[in-house]
């Protein structure tokens, strides 16, 4: 057998998931000529967890993408069947939204979407090789040996990469929910000097609607009214379905630990690493065996399907003891199991040996997101994939390269951390991982970033226009605010006295109202007789402007320490090992990350502030070197 | 972190006749209006480069010292930014006190070399030097390898860890409360958190306080001799100190001005100040010394209290019993040569610690000594207690303090969880600070340790 010559691309993602679908689009919307293969045409845009899309944290990353121009949030908003805003009461920092999808829509609309899109070419093949030609272009063998060379390359291989499957006693190699692994790639990124390493993760099984006793479960609502991810969905219609909440006990947890021995992770046969957020059920049970019982949701994959998906409730024991102690759980005591829960091992990289551009830095051209970077989620590899497409395409058009720093968004967090901080299992966003969330709310993502989705190309300019009549509106209403003085009332401090705050005697500025923790636009309604008519989205950006001013200026300050230290760039191509002065961790550290700027040399563990210091001085010395060269 | 306002005390620690306190930075010469009142009245920002100022130096709004302040713009000053030289009384009392006054108006305290580093950054210095600088660095990083060992290096952790690790609790739950809001975490209560916060907040507080009393045991007790005119407390300064210094005459009112000088007794630095005799003045210039000698009463750490034995106790001896309740202080029974006139009852009312003596003869002073060492000894002055070692630890736990003071505002005046976070987060991160780690990867171990959370 001979290879073929099959065709050339600027930019080949290798996957079709979450993260390969943004990178494709956004670099075959920002011109180039895009290539994106799927092992298997029927996977493309899959969810093979759970049936959802955002959530605490992971709903930040959604907006993002959609204020950035990505496509995730518009599809999660046409495919969704109930929406929650999670964390209300809990601060608008942690305000987090989350859709309940319809999983197979959900696959059918991305797909028409990257079918539909110019510049861009969908094919089913597996890529069992690269290779960098002697031009710096790339050249990809198919396992059919179709070739194409590709100018700039996106690994997006999620668990398909060398993934194999554990249920118990039994494994065999496999991609998610049945479709053929990736067995050959790994192999030829080894031989390209890109060591590869284990992860792994798992989901629940899946059950008969109508074997379930759904009766007796607490049921849980969505949101009235449902509230889009997308800054461009204008409605969604009311909510589809509820999902339901159970609890495991005691039954369950000694059937667990009866046959812990035959769990492959306990077992010892998994040796990939599986993230802590994500425990399975026998994880949760070990860890805090104090705890009588763990909560699960009950969740539809669909309106035409009756598959339910037991969010908590993943597992890698063995199909019968899965079936006796889901048993055990009320309302699923005749629970039918239609697929069962399993663990999943994969190969993905290190993300220290990558840029913040997602570029490996040591091959030019040569991107990755999502899984294969080390982390977890359908958003983060989403996230992910946007920002390697975007730089894939940059680098072809000769264009500078994209990086969106920790202050800018939830985004840029997770790439700093895992490009700076490495991953040692798989990595999950939250909203813990971001100093400074007061700022980066899943309100502001557009006023964060919809400018800079303008600037690529990938906001259209209508779009555009109707932003900046928001901020408009939010900036005159804010003035209104601060002008408008509220007249001393008995309907006034009835309001006052009643949310529990201070009456007044004299009039009071709408402003002052407004910051009082007690008070809201809802509440003063009836006293703030000048209201305009404007979307509720306008007077929240007023109101928590308003009421964390204090705590919002704090952490800008913050921001602005942190951003002074990102001006300070390091070169590319030094050798940490010959500056003295730096302690041997540091060096080490160093030299694996290569941080761009001394912001982010200081946040790599290991890397103390005296090490910075001697950077800093370093860092001085050889530009003052180059400046008196230019002297002389 | 290079375009913050730096300052340190840039002469040598001890007791040089002027002490000078640099301040280096944007920011230099508006935190040095904020201390420093010029005699006429203008503002720093307002002078040249390369001009000098006399004035006053503020903490608190007590006037610490005299000053003069020396004004260097960018780029013509040592270090290339905007610079005040601050230059008060040496003493290490005064040039602390107005580096402290400094810190707590938005400078941070220098590290070592940090004012040549800065120097060299902006073009001030060759490379000669600079390399002189990358030795101190270094130097300073294996010192402070060798430091972590020692015992007071050790007790400073386990003290900061002790709070911080409390608060990383109580964030990590906030933060588990947040992130997994569909696992049965339990709700954070309020009273909970404001209690954790508030004992935090204590904590720190009492770190502080002894930080200025481990500080006067390493580095010398403020220590002032008050009394009526006359009682002979010039004469008991040079007994103590050895030497005649202050001008000893029978004229009551000759000490007008506070002399100062420093003594060892029994092991113990005394930095004396001998002030003028507190009595009703009526000379205008008597009574400058008089407020002096009183304002001195209040920040000094101990009073040596001297009493005429011949005499009984007029009015001005009452008033300054009145002002001595509550201090720590030594009455010292002068001229016990003479015939005991004095009414001793009303003194023991305000002190324990009471000496009879000669100063003129040199009698009783073993046992002044022994008083200086018991009340020392026994009293306030614990330094076991004081953890923070220098200005730089100690202006790093003030800022997380008043970082605490916020979360608690904030908690009371009902904002929700999230802004509390912010400000507690501020605090975990300058206690990491402290002890060299960073903050929010800390919280978020924590919370995987902690609770049971996932899908």
């Amino acid at each position: 057998m001979s290879t073929y010559f099959a065709g050339e691309y600027d930019v080949a993602v290798i996957g079709a998931g979450h993260a390969g679908i943004e990178a494709a689009l956004a670099s075959a919307r920002l011109g180039c000529k895009t290539a994106i293969f799927t092992i298997n045409m029927d996977a493309v845009g899959n969810c093979p967890c759970n049936p959802s899309i955002g959530g605490t944290a992971k709903g930040h990353l959604v907006r993002e993408i959609d204020a950035l121009g990505g496509e995730m949030g518009k599809t999660a908003d046409e495919c969704f069947l109930q929406m929650r805003m999670l964390n209300l009461g809990k601060g608008p920092a942690v305000h987090s939204l989350r859709a309940q999808i319809d999983r197979r829509k959900y696959q059918d609309v991305m797909k028409h979407k990257l079918e539909l899109t110019e510049n861009l070419d969908l094919r089913q093949a597996e890529i069992t090789d690269i290779e960098q030609t002697k031009s710096g272009e790339w050249l990809l063998t198919t396992r059919m040996l179709a070739q194409f060379m590709a100018k700039t390359v996106i690994i997006a291989t999620g668990t398909y990469l060398g993934g194999k499957i554990f249920i118990g006693e039994v494994s065999f190699e496999s991609g998610p929910d049945g479709v053929f692994p990736a067995t050959y790639l790994s192999e030829s990124l080894r031989k390209l000097g890109i060591p590869t390493r284990r992860f792994k993760t798992g989901t629940p099984a899946r059950v008969l609607r109508s074997s379930i006793d759904l009766d007796k479960l607490e049921v849980q609502e969505g949101d009235t009214p449902p509230v889009p991810f997308s800054y461009e969905t204008q409605s969604l219609g009311e909510n589809k379905v509820v999902c339901h909440i159970s609890w495991t006990n005691e039954n369950t947890k000694k059937i667990i630990l009866d046959n812990i021995h035959r769990s492959p992770l306990y077992g010892g046969k998994i040796e990939g690493v599986g993230p802590r957020y994500c425990p399975s059920l026998e994880d949760k049970i070990v860890r805090f065996e104090h705890k009588e019982r763990h909560q699960l949701f009950i969740e539809p994959c669909g309106l035409d399907t009756e598959e339910m998906y037991l969010q908590g409730m993943s597992s890698s024991l063995p199909e019968e003891v899965q079936l006796q102690f889901y048993h055990t759980i009320p309302g699923l005591e005749n629970a039918l199991i239609m697929r069962p829960a399993y663990a999943i091992e994969y190969d993905c990289i290190d993300p220290t040996s990558m840029n913040a551009t997602l570029e490996f830095r040591d091959f030019e051209g040569l991107y990755g997101a999502g899984q294969f970077n080390g982390s977890s989620g359908y958003e983060e590899a989403a996230a992910q994939g946007l920002i390697a497409g975007i730089n894939a395409a940059h680098k072809v058009q000769g264009k500078d390269e994209f990086i969106l720093d920790r202050a800018s968004s939830y985004i840029g967090t997770l790439i700093d951390d895992l490009v700076t901080k490495g991953a040692n299992e798989p990595y999950r966003m939250m909203t813990s991982r971001s100093e400074y969330r007061l700022i980066l709310r899943q309100d502001n993502a557009d006023t964060r970033l919809t400018p800079i989705g303008h600037d690529i190309g990938l906001i259209s300019d209508e779009r555009f226009e109707r932003f900046k009549e928001k901020q408009r509106l939010i900036e005159k209403e804010m003035h209104r605010v601060k002008q408008t003085t509220i007249p001393a009332s008995e309907k006034l401090n009835e309001i006052l006295v009643s949310r529990e705050t201070s009456p007044v005697e004299g009039g009071i500025r709408l402003f002052e109202l407004l910051k009082r923790p007690q008070l809201n636009y809802k509440v003063l309604k009836d006293v703030d007789t000048d209201r305009p008519n404007l979307a509720d989205a306008i007077f929240e950006q007023v109101e928590i402007a308003i009421k964390y001013e204090g705590y919002i200026k704090k952490q800008l300050a913050q921001v602005e320490q942190m951003r002074k230290l990102e001006e300070k760039r390091l070169p590319k191509d030094v050798d940490y090992k010959e500056l003295t002065g730096l302690r041997l961790e540091a060096q080490e550290k160093l030299n694996r990350v290569r941080p761009a700027n001394i912001g982010q040399a200081s946040r790599i563990s290991g890397v103390s502030p005296a090490d910075i210091s001697v950077l800093l001085i370093w860092l001085a010395k050889s530009s003052h070197n180059k400046n008196t060269e230019v002297d002389n | 972190m290079n375009n913050s306002t730096i300052a340190a005390i840039s002469t040598a620690q001890g007791l040089g006749g002027i002490g000078v306190i640099r301040i280096s930075g944007d920011e230099a010469i508006t935190i040095a209006d904020k201390i420093f009142v010029k005699i006429n009245g203008e503002k720093l920002r307002e002078a040249k480069g390369y001009t000098a100022h006399f004035g006053h130096v503020f903490y608190n709004g007590e006037k610490i010292d005299e000053c003069i302040a020396t004004v260097f713009k960018a780029p013509h000053s040592y270090t290339g930014e905007n610079v005040v030289e601050l230059s008060c009384h040496g003493g290490t009392f005064v040039t602390k006190t107005v580096l402290r006054a400094v810190l707590d108006n938005g400078a941070i305290s220098a590290q070592a070399g940090e004012f040549t580093k800065r120097a060299f950054l902006n073009g001030k210095l060759d490379l000669t030097e600079a390399e002189a600088v990358m030795d101190i660095i270094g130097a300073k990083s294996a010192a402070a390898a060798r430091s972590a060992l020692s015992v007071h290096e050790g007790k400073l952790s386990e003290k900061i860890n002790e709070i911080k690790n409390d608060l990383v609790n109580r964030a990590a739950h906030l933060c588990a409360w947040a992130d997994y809001p569909e696992e049965d975490i339990e709700e954070v209560e309020f009273d909970t958190l404001k209690n954790a916060l508030q004992g935090a907040q204590d904590k720190l507080f009492d770190l502080l306080k002894n930080y200025d009393k481990g500080k006067a045991i390493r580095e010398g007790i403020d220590t002032v001799i008050v009394g009526r005119p006359n009682v002979g407390k010039s004469t008991l300064m040079n007994l103590i100190t050895g030497c005649d210094k202050s001008i000893v005459t029978d004229i009551a009112g000759t000490t007008r001005d506070i002399v100062e000088e420093t003594a060892v007794v029994k092991d113990i630095t005394l930095h004396l100040s001998d002030t003028a005799g507190i009595r009703d003045a009526d000379n205008a210039i008597e009574k400058i010394g008089v407020d002096k000698a009183k304002k001195r009463l209040n920040t000094a750490e101990l009073i040596i209290a001297v009493f005429d034995a011949s005499a009984s106790i007029d009015d001005d001896d009452k008033a300054l019993l009145d002002d001595l309740k509550g201090t720590t202080c030594i009455a010292v029974i002068n001229k016990d040569d003479l015939e005991l006139k004095i009414d001793i009852e009303a003194i023991k009312n305000v002190t324990e610690y009471i000496v009879y003596m000669s100063a003129k003869n040199s009698t009783g002073f073993e046992k002044f000594e022994d008083a200086v060492e018991k009340i020392v000894g026994t009293s306030d002055f614990d330094s076991s207690n004081a953890v923070l070692s220098n200005e730089r630890q100690r202006s790093l736990a003030k800022n997380a303090h008043k970082a605490l003071i916020d979360a608690i505002s904030a908690l009371k005046l009902g904002m929700t969880y999230d802004a509390v976070t912010v400000a507690l987060e501020e605090a975990i991160s300058y206690l990491c600070e402290l002890t060299g780690e960073r903050v929010t990867q800390t919280v978020v171990d924590n919370v995987f340790h902690q609770f049971c959370v996932g899908k």
